[in-house]
């Protein structure tokens, strides 16, 4: 495949990009578009000029480091892959692809595609964790039955990857699913009861002061998301806050 | 902001004050359907909410206040949200993952506003005058003749017309997006999500035959 690729390049934080077009050729549709981009790369540092610096890590989907606007939505035009997983196949000999960091406020462009998603970490922080003292005494966690259904909710809502598509497919920039699966993991389980009234609140209000937009319902968070946290995650958190609320 | 300072809160308010509305709105259609069955019920109903003191003098100044806190409200998150991401896409494909009415409840709020403006100079505003500042004595016939005297006109009707099909937008994602908001999402959701899709569509288009068959029926006679 030939292909036309328009990119936003900016060197640095504080400069202004723009976008820049580019050509690529003979592009295998069993390629990722990762392998597109490095295709790409390796000609421009051929003739001199400076790659395009994109986030990557796993490659195959579990990181959450690969980001990426692809014509317009985070990942691409396909459902439950990240970019890494994302196939040229998806694209059609002589297309413009174009492709954007994931904007937000609260993900401030590093450089070209590279954006700063340490927000997401400062949430983290605020409370997606549960502590456990291991000294010895410990319970098994096995040996806490938990109903099958309880459980493969939460497993579902611990496959977030925190990769951020959430937010840059949001016409708010809100980062309610990411936060809502991160609650509702813990939600769900006894182990993460001790906390519960903290976490949400101090989750929440982490989320607020990093700027992300609210949630008005549109769903698109949900549809673009590369591993299928479902929306009712976002209503388990409504309701977790609000109960908390209540508690003070 | 105190209580309305976290993003679930307005949310929830968002949610609460809409729902309130989507109720009286119902009443709203249930007494207007009245005029194209039976005028002297029409005027029966529509008399006890012009007179009753308990509706004039705390549900009325309870709905402007809802209709005030959920249009400032919607606007202050509108703003908060434009701020979220201070540069735009320059490709945005927000049709491939939502729809038209759920990222443009802005714009259908607005409409509708302006056609409150509107429907409150209609309705409003000569109901105030003739009770209140000419000091009529009060005619338990007048309501029906005056509403349809109002369809007459097919600019009015027209623009009634368009209003309340940018409503059953907003309703459209509102009504159902409300449960959402308050944390309700369970076995029972889809039900009621049917129920608030059909009520979005339901209730405007009967808004709609209403006004349209005022503005005919007289054409006739
Ligand atoms: S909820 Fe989905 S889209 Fe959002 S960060 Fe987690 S994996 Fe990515
Ligand atoms: S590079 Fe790890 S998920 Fe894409």
């Amino acid at each position: 495949m030939n292909l036309t690729l328009k990119i936003w390049r900016q060197k640095d934080g504080r400069s202004k990009g723009q976008m820049v077009s580019y050509k690529v050729s003979e592009i295998s549709e069993h390629m990722s578009f990762l392998e597109m981009m490095d295709v790409l790369n390796e000609q421009l540092v051929n003739s001199g000029d400076e790659p395009v610096a994109f986030d990557h890590d796993c490659r195959e989907g579990i990181c959450g480091m690969c980001s990426m606007q692809i014509n317009g939505e985070p990942h691409g035009p396909d459902r439950g892959v990240t970019t890494c997983q994302l196939h040229m196949r998806m694209f059609k000999d002589g297309d413009t692809i174009t492709i954007e960091p994931f904007r937000a406020k609260a993900f401030p462009v590093i450089k070209d595609l590279v954006v700063d998603r340490t927000a997401f970490e400062r949430i983290q922080h605020a409370g997606g964790f549960i502590s456990v003292n291991t000294s010895g005494n410990t319970q098994d966690a096995n040996a806490i039955p938990i109903d099958k259904h309880v459980a493969d909710h939460a497993m579902d809502a611990a496959t977030c990857i925190g990769c951020g598509a959430c937010v840059a497919a949001c016409k708010n920039a809100s980062a309610m699913l990411f936060v809502g699966a991160k609650v509702s993991q813990y939600a769900l389980l006894p182990q993460g009861q001790v906390e519960a009234t903290e976490r949400v609140l101090s989750m929440v209000a982490q989320m607020d002061k990093e700027g992300f937009g609210n949630c008005t319902n549109t769903g698109a968070c949900e549809i673009e998301c590369p591993k299928g946290i479902s929306l009712e995650n976002i209503a388990r958190m409504n309701r977790e806050y609000l109960k908390a609320s209540l508690k003070g | 902001m105190g209580i309305l300072s976290s993003s679930i809160a307005r949310k929830v308010a968002m949610a609460l004050s809409g729902l309130f509305l989507v109720f009286f709105l119902g009443q709203h259609f249930v007494i207007n359907l009245t005029s194209v069955i039976a005028s002297d019920t029409f005027n029966s109903w529509s008399h006890f909410m012009g007179t009753n003191g308990l509706v004039q003098g705390i549900l009325q100044p309870v709905l402007i206040f809802g209709v005030i806190f959920h249009f400032v409200m919607g606007l202050v998150l509108e703003i908060r949200n434009r701020n979220a991401r201070a540069i735009n896409y320059k490709s945005y494909n927000g049709s491939a993952n939502s729809s038209w009415a759920s990222r443009n409840m802005i714009i259908s709020g607005l409409v509708i506003l302006a056609f409150l403006g509107l429907h409150f100079y209609d309705f409003w505003v000569p109901e105030i005058m003739y009770k209140y500042i000419e000091s009529n004595p009060e005619d338990a016939t007048r309501y029906f003749p005056e509403v349809v005297h109002k369809f007459e006109s097919p600019v009015r009707t027209g623009l009634y017309v368009i209003a309340f099909v940018l409503l059953m937008l907003h309703l459209w994602h509102g009504f159902a997006s409300s449960f959402q908001s308050v944390g309700f999402n369970n076995k029972y959701s889809k039900a009621l999500t049917g129920f608030a899709k059909v009520y979005a569509i339901v209730i405007p288009l009967g808004f709609i035959f209403i006004a349209v068959y005022h503005h005919f029926n007289q054409l006739h006679h």
